[in-house]
């Protein structure tokens, strides 16, 4: 009976209790979710183009807050650093495609996995190699984000608004708005969906695969910029970021592999999910929940819906 | 043929003749080290100052006894399965010791060490029951275990606000690191009258930590004690501040202690505690010696802002501890090539006074003296605090509650032995 009270009434009570808390937790639960979708983002641009897992997203992400902070730290100014940071994407991006994607073009897709998983350790080496292993602070600052925080006074407690969460939310759905825009109204938006239809009906037609490819992990660099200074803000700029950005794996089989607006659904989700459950159903059992949470809910989307709430049903016929 | 079987029997002799010879010409005293990783940045650093101090032996000394050390390093990503991969690659070398700079791979290597000879050396880390020498005589952790540390810190709350009727939130790394004082916790509570929170921070979500602290916010506890590791510390530390935590009532273990925890946050982390027994500092004369013998001359991969940061200066010290542990072996057998099996006694036989840290040129640091039967010395602990831009020391050393931890080391070690079947002991008395 005990059990079945902290189950389904406690938490509810707690929520009553404190109100402003329970709005605290929503609030950095959509904030959190909002990044979630932002990763994922990055991670469903290159499916869509390529048909694979892109396992080096994450290391993106560090690899372009680390080079946005190092190039600060040279003397360059901040929003020069940001410019030659998407200049290094989009070499990365050439390099990608020239080096890789372009020798294994129609191979299986767990080939392609395979081949993100061995850029991943290359860009690990390379950049520990050139940027040391040292934590550094992210340049949110400098770029001339808003730091600090406001109150918003609530039945007799308060809900804490840090700026810099304010902006990420702000930015990160622009631009996840502008992107989807993009890719559903443009014509590199449409080569994008022929290309991960059918590589060889794509290319048929006069799609440039390559120029695609370049297009598409150019702008996953893009995403992993403005992710990698809203987490490095978070915290700080090393590569345990690179573990967040796997958080994007359940949003992604929740919001489908495919689907931006998906990403955004699912991610928010997630976000707002774990934080809910950590804080009233976490010390219940024992707390440090909400890493595997995301997975359950992941898995009960993975029993109804295998392709995710807007991943694209396939059919086969035999 | 006749000929090439002899050229090969004269080859593979040569080969043996020198491979004895290069035993016999260096000390080896492997360290595991991850200086890839999400740990990285620690790791690298407590790397360089344990490589540096033995380089700096080899270049002021001529090494330790006449012989040069050699402290390779095998890189373990701090993973445990890579930890014991290392360990295995040093079957037949005559490793002195093994260092494995990991609680995980610590419990690892435990049940290896006995059987392998070859003591185990986890300076304020790994399982704190390892203190009870008669249990454990290949493992030592100098200058004190997790569990006195915790007593330590105890000792300061109550000194601080009291500690009975209080509630601490207990935020830990969920791992073997950080659930070791659990066990602890649960026999202190109802004996000193405080309740804990466990808040436990996956690893995944060191960097994620809006829940763990909106939980405390929901708990209002008296004081916050974190025993965090690498990003995680400051995270939370920043967690804090955005949670309205007053930085004066949280106070970190000594692994949540660096300048990396807080450096970057500045005057955000401003009143943050931790406890620590390695002062920060660049004017003690071994840091100057390393600087002098080893940084400037280039031999080494350390920053040179590098020498005098807390885990710097921590590593340091694990290296001194490590040395004289050779040096007391050395001592007692008469030669300078000295095994495992002679290193060990030397642990116990170390004798770290106040005298001879300042002969050291660590004077200020926590004594270490070793025995048969304590193999954590009962080091005592500071409380230093971020003052913005340095940790300040703000107490003296606070010893830990012997009478406490003692008797529950004890039982810790007698579960331990009676799981396994065969283990092998040793008698002090």
């Amino acid at each position: 009976m005990e059990i079945l009270h902290m189950i389904f009434i406690a938490p509810f009570l707690d929520m009553v209790a404190l109100p402003d808390l329970f709005f605290q937790g929503l609030w950095d639960g959509f904030v959190g979710g909002t990044l979630y979708a932002l990763l994922a983002l990055g991670f469903v641009l290159i499916f869509k183009a390529s048909g694979v897992f892109n396992f080096s997203q994450p290391i993106l992400m560090v690899l372009a807050a680390l080079a946005l902070v190092s190039f600060y730290e040279m003397g360059i100014n901040p929003w020069i650093s940001v410019a030659l940071v998407l200049l290094l994407m989009y070499a990365l991006a050439y390099g990608v495609e020239r080096v890789i994607l372009r020798n294994l073009v129609n191979q299986d897709g767990n080939i392609l996995f395979m081949s993100t998983i061995g850029l991943t350790f290359v860009i690990i080496g390379a950049a520990q190699w050139i940027f040391g292993g040292v934590p550094r602070s992210m340049i949110h600052a400098e770029l001339g984000f808003p730091v600090g925080s406001s109150e918003w006074p609530m039945f007799g407690g308060a809900v804490y608004f840090e700026h810099i969460d304010i902006s990420a939310v702000v930015l990160a759905s622009s631009l996840i708005a502008i992107l989807a825009v993009f890719f559903s109204k443009t014509k590199i938006g449409r080569g994008l969906r022929a290309v991960a239809d059918d590589h060889q009906a794509a290319l048929s037609v006069g799609i440039s695969l390559n120029q695609i490819w370049v297009i598409v992990w150019f702008v996953a660099g893009i995403v992993a910029l403005v992710g990698g200074l809203f987490w490095g803000a978070r915290s700080d700029v090393s590569f345990a970021l690179q573990i967040i950005g796997l958080k994007a794996l359940p949003v992604l089989i929740i919001g489908g592999f495919t689907s931006v607006p998906g990403a955004i659904i699912g991610g928010l989700i997630i976000g707002l999910g774990e934080k809910i459950f950590e804080i009233y159903w976490g010390p219940m059992m024992g707390g440090s929940v909400e890493g595997w949470f995301a997975y359950v809910i992941a898995l009960v989307f993975l029993l109804f819906k295998p392709q995710g709430l807007f991943g694209e049903k396939i059919i086969e016929r035999v | 043929m006749k000929k090439h079987i002899i050229g090969a029997a004269v080859a593979l002799g040569t080969l043996i003749s020198t491979v004895s010879m290069s035993f016999a010409e260096e000390l080896l005293v492997p360290h595991l080290t991850y200086r890839v990783g999400p740990f990285a940045a620690n790791g690298t650093m407590g790397a360089n100052a344990i490589t540096d101090y033995f380089t700096m032996l080899n270049e002021r000394d001529g090494g330790i006894g006449g012989l040069k050390v050699n402290p390779e390093e095998c890189e373990t990503g701090y993973n445990a399965q890579k930890g014991v991969e290392c360990y295995e690659s040093y079957r037949g070398k005559n490793p002195l010791m093994h260092i494995p700079n990991s609680t995980g791979i610590t419990l690892q290597l435990l049940q290896k060490a006995p059987e392998d000879e070859v003591p185990i050396f986890t300076m304020g880390y790994g399982l704190s029951a390892a203190a009870k020498g008669e249990t454990f005589p290949w493992a030592f952790n100098y200058p004190a275990s997790y569990w006195s540390q915790m007593t330590s810190i105890l000792s300061y709350i109550d000194s601080e606000t009291g500690l009975k009727g209080k509630k601490i939130a207990f935020l830990y790394l969920d791992g073997g690191y950080g659930r070791e004082p659990l066990p602890l916790l649960d026999k202190l509570e109802p004996k000193m009258g405080f309740e804990t929170v466990r808040i436990p921070v996956a690893f995944a979500d060191s960097q994620n930590q809006g829940s763990q602290w909106l939980t405390i916010r929901k708990e209002k506890p008296d004081w916050v004690i974190m025993w965090g590791w690498g990003v995680m510390n400051i995270t939370a530390v920043k967690e804090a501040a955005k949670t309205r935590f007053p930085l004066d009532r949280f106070i970190g273990n000594w692994w949540s202690g660096g300048h990396v925890d807080v450096e970057a946050l500045g005057m955000k982390a401003k009143g943050y505690k931790a406890s620590n027994f390695t002062p920060a500092g660049r004017d003690f004369p071994v840091v100057q010696d390393v600087i002098k013998h080893v940084v400037s001359k280039g031999l080494t991969k350390t920053e040179p802002d590098m020498p005098g940061k807390v885990l710097y200066n921590r590593s340091l010290f694990m290296a001194v501890v490590m040395a004289e542990a050779i040096i007391e072996a050395q001592k007692l057998t008469g030669k300078a090539n000295v095994t495992g099996a002679d290193v060990r006694k030397g642990f116990e036989m170390i004798k770290l006074d106040e005298a001879r840290l300042k002969e050291l040129g660590f004077e200020g640091f926590t004594p270490v003296i070793g025995s048969c039967a304590d193999h954590e010395g009962q080091g005592s602990i500071f409380v230093q605090q971020w003052n913005g831009k340095d940790w300040e020391k703000i107490t003296d050393f606070i010893p830990p509650m012997t009478d406490i931890v003692q008797p529950l080391l004890t039982e810790a070690a007698d579960t331990y032995k009676s799981d396994k079947p065969g283990w092998k002991t040793q008698n002090c008395s």
